[in-house]
């Protein structure tokens, strides 16, 4: 463990999570929460944490470069490459109002604000990612301070046959406001990347959260962002999944203070034998609080998704709106997608709602692209994108949604070439 | 100069006959009025002739130059110069006119030019607010910006036969005269045909047909000039309903 480096008290951390893990069996399809999944897959011992200058990179790596130029304007850029942070930039004028933003070791030893939110690890894998997380980035918003460009946290992966455990906490102060831009990607390689967000927004603060996810096609992704909403406090989180070879995320929010307010959107999109695993949590504590989920998928070649979510209402949460919807649009006969909404209640002065589809493209609006003289391959290409464009023209950082287009449209033209190839 | 012909053209929704030998013919700078009774199979016409799934065709054909368009896909179609206003347009979230219709034009090589200049010209001939432009196709527009959509199209298009399925329904007097104006203005200046479905002889006051046909019970019953939308507003259908099976 003393390879990974850091400070002690980080140190002591990991000692106890690997004594922990070595004792915690692995998940398996058996639980609910993994049903589905791919989890009997993994083989743990194909992948190994990097030991502390394993990597050479310095300064941000091109290719994520190039994400920040389109990016424009933002109040501090944090690059965390296999891992480790290798580049922390803070706008002066955003440092002056005392934002953090940076080395978690370095802003907040002995680390009081690690696992507030997720609180102490349970399972093999929050166990596994306490034991082996090297180098966590912390973003701290002092109360009443509004932050007026997105702060830029960019991952990238290139080391083969790596592990690696980012860990990202945000805490908005009271009556704060920040927009936080999560960029997940890498290099073609066969890594496992398992990472964390504990997301939290206190009281009246206003969190906007968004997590980009183009992650190379050997990648496999076992993510967990866990987000506590307090009193009158408005967060928002939008997670757009293109990558990897399987990418889960498992999202869990909680409305913890009253009249608290969460939207948790996502959009994702398989192809080939891609597979996209999101498990939603909307835990509503307080009473007075609302919970908004939308979720938009496709499939495409034999790639599957699947989606499970549940709306937790707690025995004091009265007066609770809490919504889900997730609809999947499957676009191969070999693809496939699964839809799975829960509600659980225990107080009845709520209104609840939870919706879910899978099923083609749908066929009134492409017939009526047809009609107009429009082939049904590019219908069906418009129809898609316009389809996630629900999600995507309401992300918090706009400018981020752009590239992201760009890979869904590519992966479309993939899809149409493919067809060709196929009728030929 | 262009000629759909429609003849002997029988078709099934679900097993059950709704066309039972439909026989029309519309040529370049035409107007043809089709009216008729609630059900006597109106839509299903134009359903069927522009290519929406879930109609059976069980016999006759329908030809455009001589090309046999029951042969072709519903874009293929729309590609030779059929235009089919619907009488409910279909919402598509997210997707906008302009990329639609400029797939359209590039799918018949006609691409590239400025669409939205040409959606905005279009626009203010029919007085359609500007600002729906820039909306998802058809979404959160009422019943008469939808028809006023449909003749936009129509106009950016520029097919050679159009079929307008009750484009005048869900619009007040004044919108209706600025839609029957445009088709009209497109009958004499392009030579479009037009195939107008509707109830209303008002519509006609604009768009002046050259003949009108009476569809009951799936066949053309009666065929006339302009005068026999007048008698039909006067007398309905009541004559055509009773035809035994």
């Amino acid at each position: 463990m003393a390879r990974i480096g850091g400070p002690a008290w980080l140190r002591a951390r990991r000692a106890a999570a690997i004594e922990r893990f070595a004792v915690t069996p692995l998940p398996t399809v058996e639980q609910e929460v993994w049903r589905y999944s791919r989890i009997p897959e993994l083989d743990l011992a194909a992948y190994a944490p990097l030991p502390p200058g394993a990597s050479s990179a310095v300064g941000i790596p091109e290719q994520l470069r190039v994400v920040l130029e389109t990016l424009g304007a933002r109040a501090a850029v944090v690059a965390v490459v296999n891992g480790r942070v290798v580049h922390v930039e803070v706008d002066p004028a955003i440092a002056a109002l005392g934002v953090e933003v940076g080395r978690l070791v370095e802003l907040d030893a002995p680390g009081a604000t690690l696992g507030s939110i997720s609180g102490a690890p349970t399972t093999a894998f929050a166990q596994l990612h306490a034991a082996f997380s090297a180098d966590p980035v912390l973003v701290r918003v002092p109360a009443g301070v509004v932050v007026p460009a997105p702060v830029v946290v960019l991952h990238w992966t290139d080391a083969p046959s790596s592990a690696t455990f980012p860990h990202l906490v945000v805490d908005a102060g009271e009556d704060s406001e920040v927009v936080v831009y999560d960029h997940n990607a890498s290099e073609d390689v066969d890594a496992l990347v398992l990472p964390v967000a504990e997301l939290r927004a206190r009281p009246a603060s206003r969190l906007r959260y968004v997590h980009g996810q183009v992650l190379g096609p050997q990648v496999w992704q076992l993510g967990r962002q866990l987000s506590r909403v307090e009193q009158d406090a408005s967060f928002s989180t939008a997670m757009v999944a293109l990558g990897g070879d399987y990418a889960r995320l498992e999202v869990e929010s909680t409305l913890a203070g009253r009249g608290s307010a969460g939207e948790m959107l996502a959009v994702y999109f398989g192809e080939e034998r891609q597979m996209h695993d999101f498990r939603s949590l909307q835990d509503h504590v307080a009473p007075r609080t609302t919970s908004n989920l939308l979720f938009k998928g496709a499939v495409q070649g034999r790639a599957r998704s699947v989606y499970t979510g549940l709306i937790h209402i707690g025995k004091h949460a009265a007066g609770v709106d809490a919504f889900q919807t997730n609809r999947n649009i499957k676009l191969s006969e070999g693809a496939w997608a699964e839809s799975v909404p829960n509600l659980e209640i225990e107080n009845n002065d709520v209104r609840c709602s939870h919706a879910s589809a899978v099923g083609p493209v749908d066929e009134d609006q492409r017939y009526y692209l047809e009609s107009r003289g429009v082939p049904p391959a590019r219908a069906e290409r418009l129809i898609v994108l316009g389809f996630f464009e629900e999600v995507l023209e309401r992300l918090a950082v706009p400018a981020a949604a752009a590239p992201l287009r760009s890979e869904i449209a590519a992966k479309l033209d993939r899809r149409d070439r493919q067809a060709v190839g196929a009728g030929a | 100069m262009a000629e759909l012909v429609i003849s002997g053209l029988r078709a099934a929704v679900g097993g059950k006959e709704i066309l039972r030998g439909v026989d029309l013919a519309v040529r370049s700078g035409e107007v043809h009025a089709v009216m008729g009774p609630n059900g006597s199979g109106k839509s299903t016409l134009a359903h069927v002739v522009m290519g929406r799934p879930g109609y059976d065709v069980i016999g006759g054909s329908v030809t455009l130059d001589g090309v046999d368009l029951l042969a072709l896909e519903p874009w293929e179609r729309a590609a030779a110069g059929l235009f089919s206003a619907m009488q409910y347009p279909t919402e598509v979230p997210g997707v906008a006119l302009a990329d639609v219709l400029e797939e359209a034009l590039v799918a018949v090589g006609r691409g590239g030019g400025d669409v939205a200049e040409r959606m905005r010209f279009e626009a203010e001939r029919i007085g359609f607010d500007e600002r729906f432009l820039s909306r998802p196709v058809n979404v959160d527009l009422s019943g008469g910006e939808k028809k006023r959509n449909e003749t936009l199209q129509l106009g950016v298009l520029q097919p050679r036969i159009a079929i307008l399925d009750e484009i005048d329904s869900g619009l007040d007097i004044d919108a209706l005269r600025k839609v029957a104006r445009r088709v009209e203005a497109e009958t004499e200046e392009r030579g479009l045909g037009v195939l107008a479905i509707t109830h209303y002889r008002r519509l006609l006051s604009v768009l002046r047909a050259d003949a009108v046909h009476v569809l009951a019970r799936g066949r053309v019953v009666m065929s006339g000039g302009p005068e026999l939308a007048d008698r039909l507003e006067a007398s309905g259908y009541a004559g055509f309903t009773d035809e035994g099976e």
